[in-house]
């Protein structure tokens, strides 16, 4: 039986009655008094220095307040990577300034290298276009294809980086002879190159940002569409303007979605800050949609050749890569972490594969900086692995269920360690797989497959097993690894004297449903309604140190620090049952929403002793404080790893080469659920995105480094016609053995695992459709390119 | 967006008056000038609404077939042109997303153009008539390339007349991102031969398949263009179409229409 509260329960998204109902408040819908409006003033070229911006030509323009250039933030900080890697040679990354504002050279088109501020929007959009006329960039080559980028050193995106190349990075650079040599030796060897193409995060709401200064206190308020409110606080104090962190104050209101763009701090927060504490007045900044596609940071953009030793039977031996990674103009937050210890660290799958061995160059172009998105590097680990084993398949003649089960690490084999560097702690691969075959009904495929031939469309099978880690963790092993932030999160319990209970959690809530879960886990835990329980987040002035939300790691993480506290709410609730009921506090049992002297009917229900504890009348004043608030901050002891298999079934057009993804099956491990319907609403999402990538996002640049794609005429996004009803399950579950939910996040395991399943089933149409030379097409499988590919 | 005045005349005589003012523009549904507007791609002073006079809207059989006011939107004509002209009722009606059809007008999207539009494709295969506020032209003289037409400044369509075919089809293959065609055919059968044109392919604009028309007007069969082919000189190659396969589509697509002709 389902149950209707508490864990497990499908409850409905209590935040949806305000989004869905037009009440939802995001930054752009706040309006303060006395605000004035900035513009952005953005390069229309790629690449170029810039000699002289005029600004007396605007300055006396109508409503026009202040002007801003790079000049006005060149003594201020960059904004930084937060990972340090370091190079094979143990050379550390290049790590250029990352400047508020251009300065002395704009290095992509959308570099924003001024803004305008004035009275009105308007006023600050006819300014800014005349600035943009008043500013004269000697134009550069553009730098736009990586390989080209790497070997050419004339011409550079920064100046002091002769080779375009952040760094080039082993993974594990000790294990590069042995895989050397297990290659050599392997009697078999599948080699695919392959593009995981950019895509733009395109998250519905817009980044927008105020400014606030308070000339009384010298205090500031940044409202700003932020996945992570304290990790840009202290990016901002520490690193970019010098500001005190007790003297900002961070505020994320409601956020219309993310998908990791929003992890990061961009220049126009810093901006809108240093505005308002010049101009005495807020400042706010909303970006056009435009503005999104051309400096939002982009996501995935590796380019990679990928190698696989493996015997006739299709046992994997070795795993071999070589992988050029865009991280664009500038370095963003996560940039350098994304492409290794995100991608590098998963390329064994879900397999018993003896030697794997990863080399990552990060390149700088000119084009919008590359960063974490929506599955962040797993989604490129897992499209090179599961392409591969496809290819394997195929050359050899060998079904890629069965490959796919040999190679499949057992249960027994948990703890597993890879040769990348993690540590499994549990799962059960076979029964996800087993689990997808029989929803899938891969048996029934051929009478489908005909059906689908009767009516002129090639039908296909795709299949992909994937593992991802979540809740990047713990802070020690994150540090050694070059992480600048620790990764821990934390939560506060405030029990009302009520009764009621406020949750401030250090995650973030962008659409992920926070506000339900979370409430459901607290009812559980105390026997309490849901509705008693509200969660607080996104503020910095109300919420303890966090680190928000990413990498599908809230539940994770910060739901197990919610978890540590309410555990101690009930360690002091016990105590001072034990002062009302007079009885030793070993004796006092919890449950159902009672404290019980264990063995009798002696007992006070949650309420009366919250009541207690702030009017502590009978109370045991001498040995406890009053009240009843705990806090928690909780270091996972490692990453969670979800894994599933997805099959899809494709149609192909053979007239125009268009791809109709008709059937979609999902079997997930996520460990243990909290609320069935929003993790079925999260791999909903995820395999949209996933199907989005693999058939119909292109984001490119031409030659020159315009962006060809920078607005719905050409991004194609998927919409409900381009996706299938999905078939989904997570009954395979194999709770995670470290944290006290036993849960392991799913926010991002849709768009893991199924780019590869799309693109397998697309390769399987072909081949059985006759069409035996195509091997390998790269994402989006667009009609032009399925065409294309047939016809070449 | 700059400002701009705005005007709505109820009679084409005052329209005529209205869009001769400097900087005048016509503006019929807005779904074409009102997003380069607010892009600042254009400024035009006087807006002239050609939606509030009677004459011009409206679906009704009339002398020559089918007469469609120039502002008459696209669910207008999906709606009640599809008893007479079926073919065309299903081109309006998939174009774009219901906001799309509930504003766009049919004499918008024939005076703009546009290489991707749906209309144009109709306008050609069906040897349309296009009248405006000063004469009659007929489809072939109207359209002279990408984004040109017959049209002189200050004059704008007022009707468009549709000879009825005895069948016909349109088969739309959507440009994934913006849904307009990529590249789509109309194919109309008439007593006195078939007209086939091709809408998103060319570098000039729509245009007819004479070797099909010759084909099929001898047999009426997605067959009796097998051995045909269509030359990729001239097409359109962009992102999401080489020139090479959007002379495929011309081909496969006007055998779906004959297929589909009803």
């Amino acid at each position: 039986m389902p149950k209707d509260t508490g864990i497990g329960a499908s409850t409905k998204r209590r935040e949806d009655v305000r989004f869905l109902t037009g009440r939802g408040v995001y930054t752009d819908d706040l309006s303060l008094f006395g605000q004035a409006h900035a513009v952005m003033v953005r390069s229309t070229v790629a690449h170029g220095r810039i000699v002289s911006i005029d600004t007396s030509a605007v300055e006396s323009m109508p409503g026009v307040l202040a002007v801003f250039t790079g000049e006005d933030f060149k003594d201020v900080g960059g904004n930084p990577a937060g990972w340090l890697i370091n190079s094979r040679d143990g050379t550390p990354m290049r790590e250029p300034k990352r400047p508020v504002l251009a300065h002395g050279k704009v290095r992509h088109v959308g570099d924003a290298y001024a803004a305008v501020i004035a009275e009105s929007y308007a006023q600050a959009k006819d300014a800014a276009q005349v600035l943009s006329d008043a500013t004269v960039i000697e134009e550069l080559p553009a730098i736009v294809d990586m390989k080209a980028a790497a070997a050419d050193a004339s011409n550079r995106v920064h100046d002091e980086i002769p080779d375009n190349i952040c760094f080039d990075w082993g993974w594990i650079e000790d294990n590069r002879a042995a895989v050397d040599a297990a290659m050599k030796a392997a009697p078999h060897v599948i080699t695919l190159e392959l593009t995981n193409n950019r895509l733009v995060p395109n998250a519905m709401e817009p980044r927008a940002s105020i400014g606030e200064y308070f000339p009384g206190t010298g205090d500031y308020k940044l409202t700003t569409t932020s996945q992570n409110p304290h990790l840009t606080r202290l990016l901002i104090c520490a690193f970019v303007m010098g500001i005190p962190e007790n003297k900002l104050q961070v505020v994320a209101p409601d956020v219309g979605g993310g998908f990791g763009s929003k992890i990061y701090h961009y220049g126009e927060e810093a901006l809108v800050l240093a505005a308002a504490k010049r101009l005495g007045r807020p400042v706010r900044w909303t970006a056009e949609r435009t503005e999104s596609f051309l400096s939002d940071a982009h996501g995935r953009d590796h380019v990679t050749k990928i190698e696989l030793g493996c015997t006739a039977q299709g046992d994997i031996l070795a795993i071999r890569t070589e992988t050029y990674a865009n991280v664009g103009a500038y370095l963003s937050n996560f940039s350098t972490a994304t492409p290794t210890f995100l991608h590098g660290t998963l390329m064994a799958g879900p397999y018993k594969v003896p030697h794997v061995y990863v080399n990552v160059k990060t390149v700088f172009t000119n084009t919008a900086p590359v960063d974490a998105y929506r599955g962040a590097g797993r989604p490129e680990a897992t499209y090179s692995i599961e392409r591969v084993v496809d290819k394997m398949c195929r050359e050899l003649g060998l079904d890629p269920f069965e490959v796919r089960r040999r190679n499949l690490l057992t249960p027994d084999q948990f703890p597993y360690t890879t040769p990348v560097g993690l540590v499994y702690d549990t799962g059960n691969y076979q029964a996800t797989l087993d689990k997808a075959v029989e929803l899938a009904d891969v048996a029934g495929f051929e009478a489908r497959r005909a059906e689908s031939a009767a009516r002129g469309k090639l039908r296909g099978m795709g299949l992909s097993t994937w593992i991802e880690a979540c809740g990047i963790a713990p802070s020690h092993l994150v540090g050694v690894l070059g992480a600048r932030v620790g990764l821990y999160d934390a939560a506060t319990v405030r029990v009302n004297a009520t009764g009621t209970i406020s949750v401030m959690t250090g995650a973030h809530s962008h659409g992920q449903g926070h506000e339900t879960v979370f409430p459901q886990i607290v009812a559980e835990k105390l026997g309490i309604d849901a509705s008693s329980v509200e969660i607080v987040h996104g503020d910095t002035a109300k919420i303890p140190f966090g680190m928000g939300s990413y990498g599908s790691r809230s539940l994770a993480v910060a739901g197990s620090a919610m978890d540590r506290a309410i555990d101690k709410i009930i360690a002091k609730g016990k105590k001072i049952a034990a002062h009302m009921l007079e009885a030793a506090e070993g004796d006092i049992t919890f449950a159902d929403g009672k404290f019980s002297v264990a063995g009798t009917d002696k007992a006070k229900t949650f309420g009366e002793i919250a009541f207690s504890a702030y009017v502590p009348h009978n109370y045991p004043l001498e040995t406890l404080e009053p009240g009843l608030e705990e806090t928690a901050f909780y270091d996972p002891a490692n990453f969670t790893y979800p894994a599933g298999a997805y099959i899809c079934e494709v149609e192909v057009d053979e007239g125009t080469g268009k791809v109709d993804v008709v059937a979609f099956t999902c079997a997930d491990d996520f460990g243990n659920v909290m609320n069935p319907m929003i993790v079925e609403g999260q791999v909903h999402g995820g395999v949209g995105q996933g199907i989005g990538q693999a058939v119909l996002e292109s984001t490119t640049y031409d030659d020159t480094g315009q962006l060809l794609t920078g607005s719905y005429m050409d991004y194609a996004m998927p919409r409900a016609d381009d996706v299938p009803f999905y078939t989904v399950d997570h009954s395979c579950s194999t709770p995670c053995t470290h944290n006290p939910l036993g849960v392991k996040g799913c926010g991002e395991a849709g768009a893991i695992g199924s780019p590869p399943a799309v693109v397998n089933a697309v390769i399987d149409a072909l081949q059985r459709g006759g069409h035996t030379h195509v091997k390998h097409i790269d994402m989006p499988v667009s009609p032009n390119r399925v065409w294309q590919a047939m016809n070449a | 967006m700059h400002n701009f005045e705005f005007v709505k005349p109820a009679t084409i005589a005052d329209a005529v008056a209205a869009l001769a003012a400097e900087g005048a523009q016509p503006l019929s549904g807005g779904q074409t000038l009102l997003p380069t507007m607010k892009q600042r791609l254009a400024a035009p002073e006087v807006l002239v609404s050609l939606t509030g006079i009677a004459e011009m809207q409206g679906v009704c059989m009339g002398e020559g077939g089918l007469h469609i006011g120039a502002a008459t939107p696209h669910a207008v004509v999906a709606a009640e042109a599809a008893a007479h002209y079926p073919a065309l009722a299903a081109l309006a009606g998939g174009i774009g997303d219901p906001a799309v059809r509930n504003r766009g007008t049919i004499g918008g999207s024939v005076a703009n153009n546009d290489p991707a539009a749906c209309y144009p494709a109709a306008v050609l295969a069906s040897g349309a008539t296009v009248v405006t506020n000063t004469r009659r032209i007929a489809a072939e003289d109207y359209f002279q390339g990408m984004f040109t037409t017959a049209l002189e400044e200050g004059e704008f369509i007022t009707q468009v007349i549709f000879p009825i075919p005895q069948r016909g089809a349109y088969v739309k293959f959507n440009q994934p991102a913006s849904r307009f065609a990529l590249t789509a055919v109309f194919v109309a059968q008439f007593a006195d031969g078939v007209r086939v044109a091709a809408t998103g392919a060319s570098n000039n604009g729509v245009f007819r398949w004479e070797e099909a028309e010759e084909a099929l007007s001898a047999e009426f069969s997605a067959g009796a263009i097998a051995g045909l082919t269509v030359s990729s000189d001239d097409m359109i190659s962009d992102l999401h179409g080489s020139a090479a396969y959007r002379a495929n589509l011309v081909k496969v697509l006007t055998g779906r229409a004959v297929t589909a002709a009803r």
